[in-house]
């Protein structure tokens, strides 16, 4: 009897209460963004302006000219070599670094001085990195090479670390438990358990290192970015275009590159199966990530 | 061959999971432990190749302390002791024949079997156990491509590969069906006989402890309170063991 009053009360209640909290949030952000925009000077005859200039920017930078192409092939060829020299340092000093951080392997006293390398790494953008190295060791492709490394142990050491802490450990005790060394237990226990999702990393950090070392040219850490930036300052719009091309098409062919890499180590294919099973292939690839994952 | 002396493990300071246990072990035959869940079978098994580390107590082999082992010793003794586990724990990435040969891994140096450069006397026993334990073909099958009775029965090969000279075995049949259970009980006791390697398995399974076993220890809350041939193995042992009598009949 007693019971009665409180269920109708609480049926009769509205279901969805105003959540004060999240309006207030929602307003908030609504007033900043007004805010912001008048600090900013953004009205709609700025914006006006602005289109006139992307139009006649735009217009100049058609048809791209590609008469001073050895300049450019030279630039992309330095950004390459940045990219896969950086990636293969970067993965190298990852590797023992990410182990070392991996919290179920490792006591406290490993593991929290290489996550402090690890969010040192992380905390700059690489064009701020790059420009430590250039005022360090000069100016060139080695600065480039070393900003994009440290750039990489950040991102890949990480994930390794995170992947490690991720596995089955009764693999690892069996492997323990016939008297295997330390790095025994690492190759047979740990690696194999992570090795494919590492390839995955790894690929990711060659196609992430091969856009960012488009651009450390501009802090002049090598690369196709130094050309870039010498073209936009010498209003060569039409060559800039043709770099803004060649960079797409270097990144494409760095994905395909990839996926590639991905196929032959992970799921086992040679190269002639990706040529011929293209359509066939994706898709089996796709069914081994998920058990892979 | 085997003895352990008062052996005690908490894992929680005041809360003894195993208290006191004495237990010696023939240098042959097949020993079954039995006792509810919980009463300490797995951490007893575990104390002995130190998967768990004892609290207090000692446990002879070979001539050492287990106990008292530094790591170095105590990777050189691990070599001579193999385990199968409840949940197989193959490397499930690896093929057939890495997971036998990581049964070497106590006798190849790591920069050896990273390259996968195992001496040619391992591989032949390891396609000789492979048809022993009825796998031949398998041998380059990834480990998680087979079923549960085909992995433990590699688990059972990977542990002769270290050529032990006790098996540990921790509830090996818990995760297969009653059929294959049998069948794998039978494939350990066959080979452990055949190379007169003293066994000691933790069971639930009271009927094929019966069947199986040349000796039983009985446990409840961690201590012995049975230890004798299965024809010893009374009803009235069964309730001290596990509690109640419902179950029996």
């Amino acid at each position: 009897m007693t019971d009665r009053p409180a269920v109708s009360a609480s049926s009769n209640a509205n279901p969805f209460p105003a959540n004060w909290r999240s309006r207030g949030l929602w307003i908030a952000l609504a007033v900043y963004v007004v805010y912001a925009s008048a600090q900013m000077d953004v009205s709609a005859e700025r914006v006006a302006v602005g289109l006139h200039n992307a139009g006649h920017f735009f217009g100049r930078m058609f048809p791209p000219n590609f008469t001073r192409w050895e300049l450019l092939v030279k630039g992309l060829e330095e950004s390459l070599e940045i990219a896969v020299l950086a990636s293969t340092l970067g993965i190298a000093l990852s590797l023992p670094i990410g182990l070392c951080a991996s919290r179920n392997l490792m006591p406290a006293w490993v593991s929290w001085p290489a996550r402090l390398i690890i969010v040192a790494a992380r905390s700059f953008h690489p064009v701020i990195v790059a420009i430590v190295f250039v005022k360090a060791v000069g100016f060139g492709a080695l600065a480039g090479i070393l900003a994009l490394a440290v750039a990489s142990v950040g991102f890949a050491a990480k994930l390794f670390a995170e992947a490690i802490e991720e596995i089955s450990l009764k693999q690892v005790e069996a492997v323990r438990a016939t008297g295997a060394s330390f790095m025994s237990v690492i190759g047979y226990g740990v690696l194999p358990q992570v090795f494919a999702r590492f390839i995955g990393f790894c690929t990711y950090q060659l196609d992430s290192n091969l856009r960012n070392s488009t651009m450390v040219g501009i802090v002049g850490a090598g690369g196709i970015g130094g050309t870039l930036f010498a073209a936009f300052q010498r209003f060569d719009y039409d060559y800039v275009c043709a770099i803004l091309i060649s960079i797409i098409a270097l990144i494409m062919a760095g994905e395909v590159l990839a996926t590639y890499v991905r196929a032959i180590f992970i799921d086992g294919f040679s190269l002639a199966d990706i040529f011929r099973r293209r359509e066939r292939g994706a898709t089996v690839h796709r069914v081994q990530h998920l058990e892979d994952d | 061959m085997l003895s352990i002396k008062h052996l005690s493990k908490s894992y929680v300071a005041g809360k003894p999971v195993l208290s006191d246990i004495d237990l010696d072990l023939a240098a042959r035959g097949i020993t079954a432990i039995i006792g509810p869940s919980g009463t300490g079978k797995s951490t007893l098994i575990r104390c002995i190749n130190r998967l768990v580390e004892p609290t207090s107590g000692s446990i002879e082999f070979e001539g050492h302390d287990l106990t008292r082992l530094s790591r170095h010793a105590l990777r050189q003794a691990r070599r001579r002791i193999g385990m199968v586990f409840q949940e197989y724990n193959l490397v499930e990435r690896l093929t057939v024949m890495e997971n036998l040969l990581s049964g070497r891994l106590g006798y190849v140096s790591a920069w050896k079997a990273w390259r996968r450069k195992f001496p040619r006397g391992d591989i032949a026993r390891a396609f000789e156990l492979l048809d022993i334990v009825g796998l031949s073909g398998f041998a380059n099958q990834r480990a998680d491509s087979l079923s549960g009775g085909q992995r433990q029965r590699v688990g059972i090969a990977r542990a002769v590969m270290q050529e032990p000279a006790v098996l540990l075995a921790d509830e090996p049949t818990s995760s297969l069906d009653p059929k294959t259970s049998v069948e794998i009980m039978q494939l350990l006791t066959d080979i452990a006989r055949a190379r007169t390697i003293p066994v000691i398995i933790n069971m639930h399974d009271v009927e094929l402890a019966r069947r199986f076993a040349d000796r039983i220890v009985g446990m409840a809350g961690g201590k012995i309170v049975f230890d004798g041939p299965p024809a010893q193995l009374s009803d009235e042992t069964l309730k001290t063991i596990y509690g109640g009598e419902d179950w029996l009949h």
